[in-house]
């Protein structure tokens, strides 16, 4: 059999949360349990529809040509050793290559049902799971990729995020809820967790005495009724992060709407009776286990805190001569450092950003092959960490800045430094139709067909900043509501059509995206996109970018530009 | 035939679940406000069918609707311990605790209905009852109980389960176990897993 019963004995040098015995036991646990259900499905004594909500709460789908499994990266941190086992299973269990999926998880498209118990097995000896990564249930909390590192942070949010993660892993009360559940997590200035879409965001912050304080937003979501979320506490102490969320998740289990799959979102419960009332209702409920014993403890806090310490980073010069020698030299180089390289609270630093992005790839895809090399750069110049970004990338958070050179060098050569972070062409898109069996429309075709028709890097950078987000259907995994271009794959009559939308946001400003008017056929959207483009550098003053543009212009100017000439042709399609 | 655990052993059932014929008429769902809807499509009782349904003698669970509008009459059975309630997935247990006067332990049995198991309200149904409600006799789970789903009804407050059918008892008795270390507190007994950590330390 396999590893599961050992405990694993990976020793890597990092800077996250590593396992104890109570981790490492509930894991080998969950596969033993798991092997059994895959088991007695074989065998025919678990039905079909038994045993789908069981697999997909161990990330398991049942896609178009084999099973998807979705493995956790908890809060989107990966050591190098976790990511070469995850290259190892690319290549021993699917096709030599895994998916970063916009939940800052891996998604493996070809994995056999009978080995999946086996992967899970293998995870476990390098502290992975696929615990609760689809199915009615909490989902993998997700975070701000620069936690820990960024300029702007007020809180790192890491330790919360892991004291959460045990709080939702299997809880007993909540494993079938109307819907599924997500939590996103941030703690900076600038928020990069999109808190404001999730059903549940938690902002962490500090008062005048320096005390963590979080401030909680329910019910936002993407999905086919996209909201923003409601703030409905203001200044939660941290301590009562599980308990106050147990109440709102008690509320929600009991009068969430079970008879309707599209109905079932905790929005529509916060809608239905208003933020007020809803707050007001979880207030009741906490007051059950408020100061119980589920009450986060300082030393809990503190354990959690200490597995997140800095790097032992050496004292670094704020510049450093021989990158900006490299830079003056090598004008390749300055555009890649303009485009993937960010400030680090530390002196001579900096955070950056691996393009998963290539013209003609699936955008989030990576091959075993630039796994185990993504793995050796963070070994060599970020102290064997990296994270997974919502918008499919990966980061090495610790970078010196005289190791940019090098190490911009060493992703080059595996296809891992395309300058285009944050561009046009750096595409969050789902696997849509080509993979998922949810979706409407293929999206990865169309994500390339842009990307080639703005595959001119010089016109790219004078576009600037553009989030350009493709889902292959509502359940909107590709992000398109808070895309500054969004697009979106519908079925009419059996064919394939994507709606386009502009004005969305992520961030402080989170906006939902409007219409822009009748759907395209796929051939038409690079065309669209274009005509959107030819309008913004039409109008835009020199400090714009597209989304202001649209946000200081609205819709009519680019609706105007973009079916004088298609219209006709869209409105007969539409017909 | 179905199965009954109670704590970890396999028991014979000694009581008549009572369920009361459904009336035709869906009942009307509304989304203005909070309401209490059942899964798409099913008839609930009818006033008159809760009037007129006969409680058999011995031991009998009764739906929460009977016991509203009749418990006067049943008062004598119950101080005779024969009788219990089970609450449907939808239904409040405030309820229960507000009609049964002076202490719900007088019940010697609750149950909670989970008519499918993904419909995951009898969880919270059941920590409300052990946490707010102070209950403390038997907490039987019905319906659709099945093997994997135990360790969540046992860590909620459950401690009897009703299996359904097809269900082999041995199994579903082994699968209370499934994870030995769970993370959260719940109605079990069982500390958080930091406090389990810090008390380890402090004995260490």
């Amino acid at each position: 059999m396999s590893a599961a019963g050992k405990r694993p004995t990976g020793q890597w040098i990092t800077y996250m949360y590593r396992y104890d015995d109570y981790d490492h036991t509930l894991v080998i646990e969950r596969v033993a349990q798991y092997r059994d259900q895959l088991q007695r499905h074989l065998a025919g004594e678990l039905p079909d529809d038994e045993f789908r909500p069981l697999r997909l709460q161990n990330g398991l789908y049942i896609q178009r040509q084999a099973p998807m499994l979705r493995v956790a990266i908890p809060y989107g941190m990966l050591s190098s050793t976790q990511l070469r086992k995850l290259a190892d299973i690319g290549r021993r269990y699917d096709r030599g290559y895994g998916h970063f999926s916009t939940r800052q998880n891996m998604q493996f498209n070809w994995p056999r049902l009978e080995d999946t118990a086996d992967i899970l097995a293998e995870l476990a000896t390098v502290e992975m799971h696929a615990i609760q990564t689809s199915g009615n249930c909490i989902r993998n909390i997700t975070t701000d990729p620069f936690a820990g590192v960024a300029p702007d942070e007020i809180v790192d949010p890491r330790p919360y995020c892991e004291v959460l993660r045990q709080w939702s892993t299997f809880h007993p009360e909540f494993a079938f809820l109307p819907r599924k559940f997500k939590i996103a997590v941030s703690g900076t200035l600038e928020d990069r967790a999109v808190t404001y879409a999730h059903d549940v965001g938690l902002q962490l912050y500090r008062n005048d005495k320096g005390d963590v304080l979080a401030r909680v937003i329910v019910g936002g979501g993407m999905g086919r009724t996209p909201m923003l979320g409601s703030v409905i506490h203001e200044g939660l102490p941290w301590q009562h992060l599980s308990t106050y969320l147990d109440a709102v998740l008690r509320v929600y289990n009991r009068y969430g709407r079970r008879d309707n799959a599209y109905k079932a979102r905790i929005k529509i419960l916060v809608k239905a009776i208003g933020a007020e009332e809803f707050a007001r209702q979880v207030d009741a409920e906490w007051q059950l286990e408020r100061n119980g014993i589920a009450t986060i403890t300082e030393e809990e806090l503190a354990r959690a805190r200490a597995a997140f310490s800095d790097p032992d980073m050496p004292e670094r010069d704020a510049t450093d001569a021989s990158f900006d020698a490299q830079r003056a030299q090598d004008p390749a180089f300055a555009r890649w450092v303009s485009r993937s390289v960010r400030a680090h609270k530390r002196a001579g630093y900096r955070s950056v950003t691996l393009s998963l992005k290539p013209t003609g790839v699936a955008p989030g895809d990576i091959t075993s092959e630039q796994m185990d090399a993504a793995a050796d750069l963070a070994d060599r110049f970020s102290f064997g960490e990296l994270r997974v970004t919502h918008e499919q990338n990966l980061v090495l958070a610790d970078v010196a800045l005289s190791d940019l050179h090098a190490l911009w060098q060493g992703a080059r050569a595996h296809g891992l430094a395309t300058p285009n972070i944050g561009l046009l062409t750096d595409i969050i898109c789902c696997p849509g139709g080509d993979f998922c069996s949810l979706a409407n429309a293929k999206s990865i075709p169309i994500a390339q067909a842009i990307q080639e028709a703005f595959a001119d890097l010089d016109y790219l950078y004078d576009i600037g900043e553009l989030e350009l987000n493709i889902s292959g259907c509502m359940n909107s995994c590709g992000h398109h509501h808070v895309g500054h271009i969004g697009i979106l794959g519908v079925d009419k009559a059996g064919s394939e059509w994507y709606q386009v939308s502009i004005g969305g946001a992520q961030g402080n400003t989170t906006s939902l995206a409007d219409v822009i008017g009748p759907s395209f056929a796929a051939d038409e959207v690079p065309g669209v996109v274009q005509k959107l483009i030819e309008t913004y550098v039409e109008h835009r003053t020199p400090e714009e970018r597209f989304l202001d543009t649209v946000r200081r212009l609205g819709v009519a100017p680019f609706k105007k530009h973009v079916y004088g000439e298609v219209a006709r042709k869209a409105e007969v399609a539409h017909a | 035939m179905h199965d009954l655990i109670v704590g970890n052993t396999l028991v014979e059932n000694d009581w008549h679940w009572l369920r009361l014929p459904e009336s035709a008429t869906p009942v009307r769902k509304s989304a203005g406000k909070v309401v209490l809807f059942k899964l798409t499509g099913e008839p609930a009782a009818t006033a008159d069918v809760v009037a007129a349904c006969e409680v058999p003698a011995g031991k009998v669970m009764v739906p929460l609707s009977v016991w509203l509008h009749r418990h006067a009459e049943l008062e004598n059975r119950v101080a005779a311990g024969e009788i219990g309630v089970w609450l449907d997935s939808h239904e409040e247990p405030v309820e229960l605790a507000e009609s049964v006067s002076g202490d719900l332990n007088r019940l010697p049995l609750i149950g909670v209905n989970f008519p499918k198991f993904i419909d995951g309200r009898g969880y919270s149904t059941a920590f409300i009852l052990r946490t707010r409600y102070g209950y403390r006799n038997q907490l039987r789970a019905l319906g659709d109980v099945l093997r994997d789903q135990m360790f969540f009804f046992h860590r909620c407050g459950f401690d009897a389960y009703q299996l359904r059918a097809d269900q082999n008892a041995e199994r579903c008795i082994k699968a209370l176990k499934d994870f030995t270390t769970p993370y959260q507190t719940s109605t079990d007994g069982l500390t958080p897993v930091f406090r389990r950590r810090s008390a380890q330390q402090a004995t260490a």
